[in-house]
C-alpha cells in the first residue's frame, strides 16, 4: 500500500490514472503527550471513498490518531498528509464527530440549527436573508433527508434519543460535503438496533456521497459487513488490511507481543480474546498512583 | 409629534429629562443584557455573571474609596476579574469552585472598601453603597446616560458579530475547534462582554439585582423558542420591555423603586414563559392522545 501514497506525496495529491490517490497518508508517525508515548512508527493510508475502522484496546490512542490527522494533536515524529496538505490545513474538507456524551436534556436548540452550524457556524455575524441563506436552508433540508431525520429535526436536540442525536450530528459533519469523515465511536452508547441502523447509514453515505470514512470503534461487529479495511493500532505501530487478514490470532499476537486469540461465532461475529487493556509497560502514565 | 407622544406616553414620563435619560440608558442596557443573558443561559454560565455582579459592587466602591469615578472601578475590575476567572478555568470557561471562591472573597473586599469610603470620605455620598447595590437609574444625567447607551450599543453589536461561532463553540468545542473557530479567544471575548454588561447593568438595576435582568429574559426566551437567533431577539425584547414597563410603573407609583419594578416585570415574564410552555406541551399531548 505504501508505494501508492509515496508516489502521491511526491506529486502532491495529483490524480494518478492507475490508482486512487491517498486522502490520508500517515508516515512513521509518533505522538508523545505529557511525557508518555502514545504510539510510534504508525503508517496508514486511506483512499477516497474507503470505509475504514480504527480498532485497538482502550488507551491505545485511537482518538489521538484522529486528532493528529486534524492537526489538533501535534506529531512528535514522522509525518501526516491530509489531501496533500499538512494537518490542520485542509480541515474544511473533513467532517469530524468527536467522542461525546449526549446533549444536556435542557438544551433547547433545534436539530436543524445544529446541522446548520456545521455549514456556516464558523462565520462571523448573523446570517442575513438572501441567496446564500436560501442555499443553506436547502442544504440543511437535503441533509435531514439524507440521515432520515425529518420526523424530529425541528425538535430541541436535548429531548431526542441518543440515536436521533447521532444521526443529526452525522448530518452536521456532512454539511460542507467533506471528502473525509472522522468518526470517534459513533455507535458508543447506542442500543443494538440503533447501532446496526447508524452503521448502515454511515456505510450508505460513504458509498452514495463518495466520502471516505475513518471510524474509531471498540467493537468491529456492527460494521464488519460494510468495512473495506481495518487498522489495528498498537503502541509500536499499526497493521492495516482487509478484516479477514488483520483480525487473526497471528497478526494481533505479533502486533501486541502477547498471546491473542480471535474466535469466530457461528453467525460470523468476531471475538478477540486476550487483548491487552491498559498497557503495563507504560505505567508511568499515572504517575504516583499504584 | 406632541400628540403622538401624548398617546404613547399617557402619564407623561417622557416630559422629564431624568426619565428620558433613564429610558435611553435603560433600553440600551436591557438590549445588551438580553443578548448576553441568552448566551449565558445557553452556555450554563449564569453563575459567572452572578460572581461578576459582586465584583462590580467591589470595583465601584474601590474607586470611590480611592477618590475616583465609580464607573472606572466598575468597568476595570469586572473585566479584569472576568478574564482572570477565564484564565483559571478550562478553555476560558471558569468552573463553579473558581467562581464561588472568587466572588465570596471579592464581596468581602467590597465591604472593606465601603468601610474605608464611609470613614475617610464622610463628606462624600453616604448612600453610595446602597446606590451601587440597588441602582440609581433615575439619577443619571445626560452625559452619563449617553455614555451608558453608547457602550451598551457597542456590546450589542459585538455580541451579534460573535454569536454564531460562539454558539457553535458552546454546543461542541471540539468540532468548532477542528473547523478553525478560535474557541478560547471567543470564550474570553464573551467573558469580557458579560463583564461590561454587568458593569453597565449595575447602573440600572444595581449590583445585587443584575442577575434578574441577565437570566430571566434569557431563560424565558430559551423556553419559548428553540431557534437560537429568534431566542436572542426575544430575550433582548423581553429585557427592553421589562425596563420600559418597570420604569413607567416606578414613575407612576413613586413608592416602587425602579430596579424592583424592572425585575418584577422580568420575573413575571419568566413565569409567564414557564406557564405558556407547560400549557403548550399539555395541548400537544392531548392532541396526540385523541388523534
Amino acid at each position: 500500500m505504501s508505494p501508492v501514497s509515496q508516489r502521491n506525496r511526491e506529486t502532491d495529491s495529483a490524480q494518478l490514472p492507475d490508482d486512487q490517490p491517498a486522502l490520508v497518508a500517515v508516515r512513521d508517525a509518533g505522538v508523545v503527550r505529557n511525557g508518555r508515548l502514545i504510539w510510534e512508527h504508525v503508517c496508514v493510508d486511506v483512499a477516497a471513498g474507503e470505509f475504514v475502522a480504527i480498532l485497538g484496546p482502550n488507551g491505545v490512542g485511537k482518538s489521538t490518531l484522529l486528532k493528529s490527522i486534524l492537526g489538533l494533536v501535534p506529531l512528535t515524529s514522522g509525518e501526516i498528509r491530509l489531501l496533500g496538505h499538512a494537518p490542520g490545513r485542509a480541515n474544511h474538507q473533513v467532517g469530524y464527530l468527536p467522542q461525546r456524551r449526549t446533549f444536556d436534556a435542557s438544551l433547547r436548540i433545534r436539530g436543524r440549527d445544529v446541522i446548520r452550524l456545521g455549514l456556516d457556524g464558523h462565520r462571523w455575524g448573523i446570517p442575513l436573508p438572501g441567496r446564500r441563506s436560501r442555499a443553506a436552508i436547502a442544504r440543511v433540508d437535503e441533509l435531514i433527508a439524507l440521515v432520515d431525520a425529518g420526523a424530529y429535526a425541528d425538535r430541541p436536540i436535548g429531548q431526542l434519543s441518543g440515536g436521533e442525536q447521532q444521526r443529526l450530528l452525522i448530518a452536521q459533519a456532512l454539511a460542507r460535503r467533506p471528502r473525509l469523515l472522522l468518526l470517534d465511536e459513533p455507535l458508543d452508547s447506542l442500543d443494538l438496533p440503533n447501532q446496526a441502523a447508524v452503521a448502515a447509514l454511515i456505510s450508505r453515505i460513504c458509498r452514495a456521497e463518495g466520502v471516505a470514512v475513518m471510524m474509531v470503534a471498540h467493537d468491529v461487529n456492527p460494521i464488519l459487513a460494510y468495512l473495506d479495511r481495518v487498522i489495528y493500532l498498537g503502541h509500536g505501530g499499526a497493521v492495516s488490511g482487509i478484516p479477514a487478514e488483520v483480525i487473526t490470532s497471528a497478526t494481533l499476537t505479533a502486533l501486541y507481543g502477547t498471546p491473542i486469540e480471535v474466535l469466530s461465532t457461528s453467525d460470523g461475529r468476531l471475538v478477540v480474546v486476550g487483548q491487552p487493556e491498559a498497557p503495563a509497560h507504560h505505567s508511568d502514565r499515572h504517575g504516583g498512583q499504584p | 409629534m406632541t400628540t403622538s407622544l401624548a398617546l404613547a406616553d399617557p402619564i407623561g414620563v417622557l416630559t422629564h429629562p431624568f426619565a428620558q435619560h433613564a429610558l435611553l440608558a435603560g433600553t440600551a442596557v436591557a438590549a445588551a443584557a438580553g443578548l448576553v443573558g441568552y448566551l449565558l443561559v445557553l452556555r450554563a454560565q449564569v453563575f459567572t455573571a452572578d460572581a461578576l455582579s459582586h465584583v462590580a459592587f467591589t470595583g465601584a466602591l474601590a474607586a470611590l474609596a480611592i477618590g475616583l469615578d465609580a464607573r472606572l472601578g466598575l468597568f476595570a475590575l469586572t473585566v479584569l476579574v472576568a478574564l482572570g476567572m477565564g484564565a483559571l478555568g478550562h478553555r476560558a470557561r471558569p468552573d463553579d469552585v473558581i467562581i464561588g471562591g472568587v466572588f465570596a472573597w471579592i464581596l468581602g473586599l467590597g465591604t472593606f472598601f465601603l468601610t474605608v469610603y464611609t470613614t475617610t470620605r464622610s463628606a462624600g455620598n453616604g448612600a453610595a453603597g446602597v446606590t451601587v447595590l440597588f441602582g440609581s437609574i433615575f439619577g443619571l444625567d445626560a452625559a452619563r446616560a449617553d455614555v451608558t447607551a453608547v457602550i451598551a450599543a457597542a456590546v450589542c453589536a459585538a455580541v451579534l458579530v460573535i454569536a454564531r461561532p460562539l454558539l457553535f463553540a458552546s454546543l461542541d468545542q471540539a468540532v468548532a475547534a477542528a473547523r478553525g473557530v478560535p474557541v478560547r479567544l471567543l470564550g474570553y471575548a464573551f467573558l469580557t462582554l458579560a463583564a461590561v454588561t454587568t458593569a453597565e447593568a449595575t447602573q440600572v438595576t444595581g449590583a445585587l439585582l443584575i442577575l434578574g435582568l441577565l437570566a430571566a429574559p434569557g431563560g424565558a426566551a430559551a423556553r419559548l423558542t428553540a431557534r437560537p437567533l429568534r431566542a436572542m431577539g426575544l430575550s433582548a425584547g423581553i429585557a427592553v420591555a421589562s425596563v420600559w414597563i418597570g420604569l413607567t410603573a416606578s414613575y407612576a407609583v413613586p413608592a416602587l423603586p425602579p430596579s424592583f419594578a424592572i425585575l418584577t416585570v422580568a420575573t413575571l415574564g419568566y413565569l409567564g414563559a414557564i406557564i405558556a410552555t407547560r400549557t403548550r406541551r399539555r395541548k400537544v399531548k392531548f392532541r396526540l392522545r385523541h388523534s
